[in-house]
């Protein structure tokens, strides 16, 4: 494959996590693990805990099977109220390239519609995410989902 | 906020004991001032922080007692002081981090000082400038400063109360409870692995109750059952001390089966094709050695210790409105932690807090009691299961540590 480009990367990604957010947000997050690789790691943490190195997230899977259990016990096990969320992304900002590697980061606003039509601000923050492009692919290696407040509402059940 | 005037009307009939709760307790602005008087400001230990948050001279942590914001602060003789955060002079906040490190407190509004133990050390511009202005002579520093609490430390937990007759933490905690803290905490030196702030929409009181509800935990939490996880918890049981404010309440893998090759090979993992796709998720130790594979302790009025499998957190529980409140979660490992270990415990995270897959209900059930009962304020809730009594049981099919905590309430408010 020739060297990816910067701005290569940058359509392929657009692409990948406008996908990424439809799925969540209008699927119900059916599919979503297929965004990422086998091996990989999903964290939701809070800029404070990131800032000085706090290891621990609301979320934590370091496989792909871990991030299917969690829509698994959504659909299955877990008992919340009906919800959806918007997710509007903000222009990725490619940090750095290296072979079919790509390190980006993204700014996100999530909105939360409860079942009851009560519309929130849930989440902003910036997904700090590490890719792995290929020509029939683009899949996260690591996508760490940091939001800018360290108050989190009650119920964090669809993933960010 | 201090209550001023009467208490008010208590809503509890005769006869209700501490089986029931009227609803009014959840609602009521009064009701609300009066346990800040009376319990948060009163005659409590309000868990501050860990002492391993503050190592060194001069670190402090801002938190809350109920209401009440105040800093809990190592001095330079070594010791622990917590005081109120406001200043001597007309109240703003003293420190406007959550934690950090200071030589002393200056206020911003006017530089009014406060020393690292709480005490007004120096007005800015106190004689006037130029013979002109300053304080009145007659103004002494002295006994100015905000409000001191007494600290107290057990197993590196800093509690704090604006009590003087009060029992000491050991005594309020009682000795059965403080073994089981001793079990989790005792000689080791905790690390802060994570910190979330989780938005209750209901009254404090109503997340207690769920805390110390072992009832509701196989009805409500359908995760370990759906994936069929097999967990082998055998044994278990509920311990409420004494004077009904403090519980326990802890499930244990029975010893017998523990060690059949039978539990090794199938640890806790699913046998079904309904199982985790990652069944890794639980992999962990028995770090305690005991088998104990869940152990929820709470401490009256607001703090939490939890410990499932690996998944080690403080919670930390307060009041913001009559229907608000921050819970406030600090995870942790210890210093000497295998990095297998951390990461059972970062994986084992999953299990709590908002999005926990065992806890993510806990969360909204408050929220659901607080806009069911918006009509019926006359009315009280039933906690009889297990009967009227608030004490130990080996069954954890019982509402006793519920009911210990209206016990503890009731004698607390004098409602
Ligand atoms: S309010 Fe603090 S110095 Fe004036
Ligand atoms: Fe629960």
């Amino acid at each position: 494959m020739s060297a990816m480009t910067a701005s290569g990367a940058l359509h392929r990604i657009v692409a990948a996590q406008a996908a990424y957010a439809r799925c969540i947000d209008d699927s119900g997050g059916e599919g979503w693990a297929d965004f990422f690789e086998d091996d990989c790691l999903y964290v939701v943490t809070t800029a404070e805990n990131h800032q000085q190195g706090l290891q621990a997230g609301l979320v934590y899977a370091d496989s792909k099977g871990m991030l299917k259990d969690r829509i698994a016990a959504l659909n299955e096990a877990n008992i919340y109220e009906r919800h959806n969320y918007r997710h509007i992304l903000g222009q990725p900002l490619i940090s750095r390239v290296e072979g079919d590697l790509v390190w980006a980061e993204t700014a996100f606003i999530v909105a939360r519609i409860m079942r009851t039509g009560e519309t929130s601000l849930f989440a902003t923050g910036r997904y700090i995410d590490c890719y792995r492009i290929g020509s029939d692919h683009v899949l996260l290696r690591e996508r760490k989902v940091v939001c800018d407040s360290n108050r989190i509402d009650t119920l964090l059940a669809l993933p960010l | 906020m201090t209550a001023i005037g009467a208490p008010p009307i208590s809503p509890f009939a005769d006869k209700q004991g501490y089986s029931q709760a009227p609803y009014a307790l959840f609602q009521s602005e009064d009701i609300y001032a009066h346990e800040q008087a009376t319990i948060f400001q009163g005659r409590s230990w309000n868990y501050l922080c860990l002492e391993a948050e503050l190592a060194a001279s001069g670190d402090y942590v801002a938190t809350h007692a109920g209401d009440t914001p105040v800093i809990v602060v190592r001095a330079e003789d070594g010791f622990l002081y917590a005081f109120e955060n406001r200043c001597a002079h007309r109240g703003a906040l003293l420190a406007l981090d959550s934690r950090g490190n200071a030589k002393d407190f200056t206020c911003v509004y006017h530089a009014w000082t406060h020393s690292l133990q709480g005490d007004l050390v120096g007005v800015a511009f106190k004689d006037g400038i130029g013979g002109k202005g300053g304080m009145d002579p007659s103004f002494c520093m002295a006994n100015r400063g905000p409000r001191k609490m007494r600290i107290a430390t057990v197993h590196g937990l800093v509690f704090g109360t604006f009590a003087n007759d009060i029992a000491s933490i050991e005594d309020y905690i009682g000795e059965e409870v403080l073994s089981r803290i001793e079990r989790v905490l005792g000689g080791k030196q905790p690390k802060i692995i994570g910190r979330f702030t989780q938005d209750l929409p209901n009254n404090w009181k109503l997340y207690f109750e769920n805390v110390k509800d072992s009832y509701h935990a196989s009805i409500l939490h359908l995760f370990f059952t759906t994936f069929e996880i097999n967990r082998l918890s055998q044994k278990g049981g509920i311990l409420v001390s004494e004077d009904g404010g403090n519980h326990v309440s802890y499930s244990a893998i029975d010893p017998a089966l523990a060690q059949s090759t039978e539990y090794t090979e199938q640890n806790i993992r699913s046998q079904s094709e309904f199982g985790l796709n990652d069944p890794s998720l639980l992999d962990g130790a028995d770090e305690f050695g005991d088998g104990v594979t869940l152990q929820i302790l709470s401490v009256f009025p607001g703090f939490v210790l939890q410990q499932i499998q690996n998944a080690i957190a403080i919670r930390q529980i307060l009041p913001r409105a009559v229907d608000r409140t921050d819970l406030h979660w600090t995870y942790i490992g210890f210093e000497d932690d295998s990095p297998e270990l951390l990461r059972a415990r970062l994986k084992q995270g999953n299990l709590v807090g908002p999005a926990g897959y065992v806890s993510m209900e806990d969360g909204c059930v408050g929220g659901f009691v607080q806009r069911g009962i918006a009509g019926a304020s006359g009315h009280s809730s039933v906690i009889e299961m297990g009967g009227v009594t608030a004490e130990s049981s080996e069954s954890r099919v019982t509402e006793a540590a519920i009911r210990g905590f209206w016990k503890a309430y009731r004698r607390e408010t004098g409602l």
